[in-house]
């Protein structure tokens, strides 16, 4: 039995309504978070690509800073996806923004340059294996780069999903926490979703087992 | 297993108006401008050496900008940075994407440098927004490589009615075609003068392949929302933030509007002690002439 599941994805600005579609495509109800009430009782949440600044401000002036990090604290999954890795970030370098400083890595803003050198590739992510049927273990996962940033540094704790063929971190996983620098909303490939909903799964599995709420 | 990078794909160009859904984006004449608009929370700014209003109450010819201006904007703050070109003047764009701006506007706010024939924008690695006044005027933008649409409304006016009345005009074609047969598409394709595989998409899709932005004539939190409403992406806002008495706090309302447009008592609250609004005109007042809606083809 698989109890219902709530997954918000923060709404303030930005592909959120994306991340929203393909989460219904998976047959889960997104709840959008725009005020602090709506982190209540979310199992999971995803932050979306959008401008950082623009929702780390929003988030500070709707007081969601402090409702998410609890949400992190207390071990539920968060996944960023571009200015949401951003966001979820410890240290961007010189900027200064808003961050949840939960993903204990170093991040670099529009690391690739301005828009006209924004790219598409094909990443090979052996994590997804799980989630692929047994045939396409392999396939490589078309990865959207938007104005992007990458992960210049990795703390302890951190594992690398993904590089570039020239070795830049672009996907990371800190225990509940993950961080791509693409866009996986943007393309018709669901795996990296499937793969947080099972992230989302197992966390409320070892809570039940553990007789917590 | 393509291994190696791909630029400038269709999917890169729309990519980047989609991370700019919910969002504000503004008209900056400075670095200190556009440093306020970031503050603020625009998700983009749109680098001009005069705003719409000032190039009406000036006349002459509008040009692209200086580009000392658009690389001054473009070193002051960390958002995208769009410029706008003349209708039909792929060399104004040609220089735009030299210079690296994120996004180019082929506007019909400066004067037109072709009276026929739009940008092929297919040809640039940089993407495009293109201003429209129904679904018909939309289609052709998007047939020609636009990457980005948004209602023309009346620029330079603060005054909303003709961006609700572009709006209501794009969404209420894509419903009816919805509700249209498929013999009946190709008929309407000619009537409207757009692309047949674009109307077909939107027939079935019930949206336009692009993001759809509202601009012309915003100048409030409560017209920021109201656009939002009738279901358009996102806002640009021209001369409403730095003609008014208050940028800073205005700006940092429609941001907040356009984010919670569902939600009237953040808008009731939001909008409370911002000062003067620009001060605004009234449509019916104006000329043919003097209308820069009529301008693209």
């Amino acid at each position: 039995m698989v109890a219902v599941t709530t997954v918000g994805v923060l709404a303030l600005q930005g592909d959120f309504r994306e991340h929203v579609e393909v989460l219904g495509r998976l047959g889960v109800e997104a709840r959008e978070v725009r005020q602090s009430g709506d982190v209540e009782g979310l199992d999971g949440l995803i932050i979306p690509g959008g401008e950082s600044t623009t929702i780390g401000r929003l988030a500070v002036t709707y007081g969601l800073v402090a409702p998410i990090r609890r949400l992190i604290a207390a071990g539920h999954p968060v996944w960023g996806t571009c200015a949401g890795l951003i966001f979820l970030a410890r240290d961007i370098g010189g900027y200064d923004q808003p961050l949840l400083g939960a993903l204990n890595v170093v991040v670099e803003r529009n690391a690739f340059g301005r828009q006209v050198d924004s790219f598409e590739i094909d990443l090979p992510v052996p994590a997804l294996a799980d989630v692929s049927p047994p045939d396409e273990a392999q396939r490589p996962f078309r990865a959207v780069f938007i104005r992007a940033p990458v992960v210049k540094a990795v703390g302890p704790g951190v594992d690398v999903l993904a590089r570039l063929p020239d070795g830049t971190v672009v996907a990371v996983r800190q225990d509940h926490i993950l961080g791509t620098a693409f866009h996986p909303e943007l393309t018709d490939d669901t795996r990296f979703h499937r793969y947080f909903l099972r992230m989302v799964q197992a966390r409320k599995g070892e809570r039940r087992a553990h007789g917590g709420p | 297993m393509a291994e190696e990078k791909q630029v400038a794909t269709w999917r890169v160009k729309v990519g980047l108006a989609q991370m700019l859904k919910g969002g504000v984006i503004m008209d900056v004449t400075s670095a200190e401008q556009a440093r306020i608009a970031e503050d603020a929370g625009a998700c983009a700014v749109m680098a001009l050496e005069r705003v719409p209003a000032d190039i009406r109450a000036q006349g002459g010819v509008a040009r692209m900008a200086d580009p000392e201006k658009i690389i001054e904007i473009m070193e002051a703050v960390s958002i995208p940075v769009m410029a706008k070109c003349r209708i039909g003047h792929f060399v104004e764009a040609q220089v735009l994407e030299a210079l690296g701006v994120d996004f180019i506007d082929e506007s019909e706010v400066l004067t037109p440098a072709d009276e026929e024939h739009h940008i092929d924008k297919h040809q640039f690695k940089v993407p495009f927004v293109c201003g429209c006044r129904d679904l018909g005027e939309a289609l052709r933008r998007i047939g020609e490589g636009a990457a980005m649409i948004r209602t023309k409304g009346e620029a330079g006016t603060g005054n909303i009615v003709e961006a609700v009345r572009h709006a209501r005009a794009v969404l209420g074609e894509i419903r009816r075609l919805q509700s249209m047969r498929p013999e009946e598409l190709m008929a309407e394709a000619k009537k409207i003068g757009a692309p047949y595989e674009l109307v077909k998409e939107v027939a079935e899709t019930g949206r336009l392949p692009v993001v759809n932005f509202a601009a012309g004539g915003v100048a409030t939190p409560a017209d920021a929302a109201l656009m939002m409403q009738l279901g358009v992406d996102g806002i640009f806002v021209g001369s409403g933030i730095f003609k008014s008495s208050n940028p800073y706090e205005r700006a940092k309302a429609i941001v907040e509007a356009t984010t919670h447009y569902n939600d009237p008592d953040v808008i009731a609250r939001v909008s409370r002690g911002l000062g003067d609004a620009m001060a605004g005109l009234d449509v019916r007042q104006l000329a043919e002439a003097e209308r820069l809606a009529t301008r693209g083809w």
